[in-house]
């Protein structure tokens, strides 16, 4: 039985247990991945992970309770754990007042996705992983494998997503910390491709391999890399355009509702769930639009909405989760040709990643962070030699307003590699961003 | 359901290996919250699994599952061996440096969760939210409380059986004021004040009295005066400092990121093996400990999740660094002594090396001898920001609230206090160490780490210090 089928026995079994009066929606999150860590080329830990879960909410008029729990895959026991689950809640249930913010879908939108993939089997990858980093430092976790979502309700709606993908996310180490990384990954493992990025991470390598050099602080002009774009993308997301944040002023664009502050008209910033990896569904059963602009043309344009701040403040959802962030960011392309950004920036910083990004003051959207991995100064057009580790403080009002000078004509989609609890589906699809001025403090 | 499990675990043992442990974790989890007097849904977790963890000939492979059957967990042991046989002779360590030791661990709770009901508990949050309130410039109040419970057991393939279980409470407090373009928060430090016990938790920070004084400030703090910029000395409450223990002390000597295990992710460190024994980390009056003995504190055990038995130990005594925090594995990797901090976050991640209750040491001073040894400097409370570069050395930290030190008195409150400094400098600049009364146990509840990634608790306790010349600064505006 598939898990598809499991999940819609299961709901199918809690719709009958529920009483008059009674609804429940549930979610599944699962996965079934392979992990293994390098280390200096050898293997420092390896393994796998099974797991399910459940999320139930129970409902009775307006007052509503939630439960998760992991799931077996095992009937008998997980019929045990929902009726256990299940006969806690209707106790709760006698405990907790109403809910004015509860929000239901009000049609029935079943869904199902399931992405096709080829994956390695186990060996296969380790061994090719262990070829490419052969006469080099590589570390980094190869992950791979299924994942699933799944959204079902009383009311009889079904949504699926299941894909199976893998990543390689690694870095070829030259010394302390200069070293360069690299992220393989897709549904499709192709060994001439992971090859053509080893050979990347290598010409990178053989410049970090000259003298570096320490700046002073102060402002330069500096090339932001789609990866080090991302970190920046990242921090946007943190509040940036959820309708809470914003009707709370915590937003990091206070500045932009507070005082008609814009970013440069070349930036356009949407919610891409057509473009994304993430499911099209969200945890109280609504789907998404393909696409939701937040920004347009340096301007905000429109909130990401979750059912519970819909209901809140009077406004219609448009599917956004309960924390109200970008689960598939995108920001338009530009028009400077990604192969001559280094021309273009003239003399300067070219950055390929930032690292531990933090607002120091976030009402002005003023970030502070670290430079890491891959960056160089550029001379007169040229790459010349590495540089020591730099920590920035600026705005985004700055580097995405009164100081880009543009962004790059195409763009990079970035699957986010991150596996806290289970393997992310976010992803960014970003273009690089050259900057008159960026200040760096340390 | 350890009864019923136990005897399935023994049973799955595989024969034929060099090692084999089981460790099942199962962790309940009671949340509430109650956000502008509306109390969200009451929501219980519970997280239940088991890793199978197999070392054979030179290999070394695990399997998390979550079913918990006789048939899945021999499919966990089957894909653990699976793992054990790909990466024989590949791995950083060929035999399993771990024992089969036996012991049991409980927290102390003189106030059992157990006696206060769910309408009880939200009727305690919505007090606190309400008391929150009060100014028509607060446009956020939030309040909550997460009980919980856990309880693991390893047992191994040669009688090793270790038990242990926690109950510990997280309760949180927010209030946000704002005027125009200006928005400030207080929080009750920092969702950093909480621990092991039972309800006496709450009493333990003063959490039923805080939100008058929490709400009061975050008012006050949208007329304050920018923080002003210089060179100047620096006094920090115990809900910044554990930040500060963290990510400048603690991170960098994680045996695991000094052997370059982390260094894709959460980096690497500017500590090297050699420094251990002589290097001078910080001035004399820094002393820190690895000390899962403290009661109450978020992370105290008796065994750390590789079963190593666990002990207080000084990782800087009078300045000088005398060993990391590395656990079994990495000290055998390493040659160099640690202490019992191999962790994982749940069952479906591998331990590592964590911080645990990771502690500066309370020294002689009182409150008022600190402040009056400072003729002008900044006394910054609450951790907002934090951010240090990938060998842990190039640092940055605001906080929520700023009050000015002059001629050794405080004075005036001063919004968006910010630092930046840099590790192997900033401790040998500790002027003042807070005495006993003055020491706290907070913690940092979001730890992240690791590939495939993981987010722990850690505990961080510490009295109010003073350090010498650091460079402070204020907002955009």
């Amino acid at each position: 039985m598939t898990t598809h089928d499991y999940f819609g026995d299961l709901t199918t079994s809690i719709r009958s247990q529920l009483a008059p009066g009674e609804e429940f929606s549930a979610n599944l999150g699962g996965e079934s991945s392979e992990f293994v860590r390098f280390n200096g080329g050898a293997v420092r830990q390896a393994g796998s992970v099974d797991q399910l879960a459940l999320d139930l909410d129970l409902a009775r008029g307006s007052r509503h309770v939630e439960s998760s729990f992991t799931l077996s895959g095992d009937r008998e026991l997980d019929d045990a754990r929902i009726a256990q689950a299940l006969a806690s809640m209707r106790t709760q249930l006698d405990s907790v007042p109403p809910d004015p913010y509860l929000m239901r879908p009000d049609e029935v939108r079943s869904t199902a996705v399931t992405a096709e993939s080829s994956l390695p089997e186990a060996g296969e990858a380790v061994d090719a992983i262990r070829r490419a980093g052969t006469g080099r430092d590589l570390v980094g976790v190869y992950a791979a494998g299924s994942s699933v979502t799944g959204f079902a309700d009383s009311r009889g709606q079904l949504n699926w997503h299941e894909s199976a993908n893998f990543s390689l996310d690694w870095s070829f180490y030259l010394r302390a910390d200069k070293a360069v990384k690299n992220l393989y990954a897709g549904t499709e493992w192709d060994t001439a491709a992971l090859d053509r990025k080893v050979e990347w991470s290598q010409r990178q390598l053989d410049v970090l391999d000259r003298d570096p050099i320490d700046l002073e602080p102060g402002g330069y002009p500096t090339y932001l890399a789609p990866t080090a774009m991302q970190e920046i993308a990242s921090m946007l997301s943190w509040g940036g355009f959820g309708l809470r944040s914003h009707r709370t002023k915590q937003t990091p664009l206070l500045r932009m509702i507070a005082e008609g502050a814009t970013f440069h008209p070349s930036i356009t910033i949407s919610e891409d769930t057509v473009g994304g990896t993430a499911p099209n569904f969200q945890e109280q059963g609504f789907l998404r639009p393909d696409r939701v602009t937040m920004v347009e043309g340096g301007v905000f344009n429109d909130h990401l909405v979750s059912p519970r701040s819909a209901r809140e403040y009077g406004v219609a959802t448009n599917g956004a989760a309960g924390g109200e962030s970008p689960q598939s960011f995108r920001m338009e392309p530009g028009d400077i040709p990604a192969d001559e950004v280094v021309d273009r920036l003239g003399t300067g910083l070219f950055v390929g990643n930032l690292w531990y990004l933090n607002f120091s003051d976030r009402s002005a959207c003023r970030t502070t962070g670290m430079t890491r991995f891959a960056t160089f100064w550029v001379d007169d057009g040229e790459i010349t030699a590495p540089v020591n580790v730099l920590r920035f403080d600026d705005t985004a009002f700055n580097l995405l307003g009164t100081r880009l000078v543009g962004l790059t004509d195409t763009t990079e989609l970035i699957p986010d590699s991150s596996t806290y609890q289970r393997r992310s589906t976010d992803s960014l699809q970003l273009p690089g961003a050259l900057v008159e001025e960026m200040t760096f403090t340390l | 359901m350890l009864d019923l499990l136990e005897p399935r675990l023994v049973a799955a043992m595989p024969a034929g290996v060099d090692y084999c442990s089981m460790r099942y974790f199962d962790q309940q989890v009671e949340s509430l919250q109650v956000l502008d007097d509306v109390a969200e849904p009451a929501r219980s977790t519970r997280d239940v699994g088991v890793m199978v963890t197999i070392w054979s000939n030179g290999g070394l492979g695990y399997a998390a599952t979550s079913d918990l059957s006789p048939a899945g967990l021999d499919a966990a042991v089957a894909r653990a061996r699976h793992w054990a046989d790909v990466t024989a002779g590949l791995g950083v360590l060929a035999t399993a440096p771990l024992g089969h030791p036996v012991g049991e661990y409980r927290s102390s709770v003189e106030r059992s969760w157990a006696d206060i009901g769910l309408s009880d508990r939200i009727d305690l949050l919505r007090t606190q939210c309400e008391a929150l309130g009060g100014d028509d410039r607060i446009v956020e109040r939030a309040v909550g409380l997460s009980v919980i419970g856990r309880d693991t057991l390893l047992v191994t393939d040669d009688g090793g059986r270790v038990h242990q279980h926690f109950d510990a409470a997280f309760p949180t407090m927010s209030v946000t004021a704002n005027d125009g373009a200006n928005t400030q928060t207080r929080t009750f430090a920092a969702h950093s004040a909480y621990g092991q016990g039972g309800v006496e938790v709450l009493d333990r920070y003063g959490y039923l009295d805080a939100a008058p004084r929490l709400a009061r400030e975050a008012v006050a703090l949208l007329d304050a005066p920018n923080c002003p910029s210089g060179v100047m000395d620096l006094l920090l409450g115990p809900d910044q400092m554990v930040l500060q223990i963290h990510e400048s002390i603690g991170h960098p000597l994680e045996l695991d990121r000094i052997l370059g295990d982390e260094r894709n992710y959460a980096g690497t460190s500017f500590v090297t093996p050699d420094m251990f024994g002589t290097f001078a980390y910080g001035s004399p009056l820094l002393n820190v400990t690895f000390d899962p003995t403290v009661d109450g504190e978020i992370s105290s055990y008796a065994f750390d999740d590789d079963g190593t038995p666990a002990t207080r130990q000084f990782l800087i005594r009078k300045g000088i660094l005398e060993r990391p925090l590395g656990g079994a594995i990495s000290q055998a990797r390493s040659g160099l002594e640690g202490v019992a901090n191999s962790r994982a976050c749940s069952w479906n991640r591998p331990p590592m090396d964590r911080m645990a209750n990771l502690n500066v040491e309370p020294g002689d001073s009182t409150f008022d001898e600190l402040v009056g040894s400072i003729e002008h400097g900044v006394f910054m409370q609450t951790n907002t920001s934090w951010s240090i570069d990938d060998s842990r050395n190039k640092f940055q930290f605001s906080c929520e609230y700023g009050t000015l030190i002059e001629d050794g008195e405080l004075t005036t409150t001063v919004r968006n206090p910010s630092y930046r400094g840099i590790s192997r400098n900033f401790w040998r600049d500790l002027a003042g160490v807070g005495n006993r009364d003055l020491f706290q146990a907070f913690g940092v509840p979001n730890c992240g780490k690791g590939e495939p990634n993981q987010t722990i608790w850690v505990g961080h306790a510490t009295p109010p210090c003073h350090f010498r010349d650091v460079e402070v600064f204020g907002g955009a505006s």
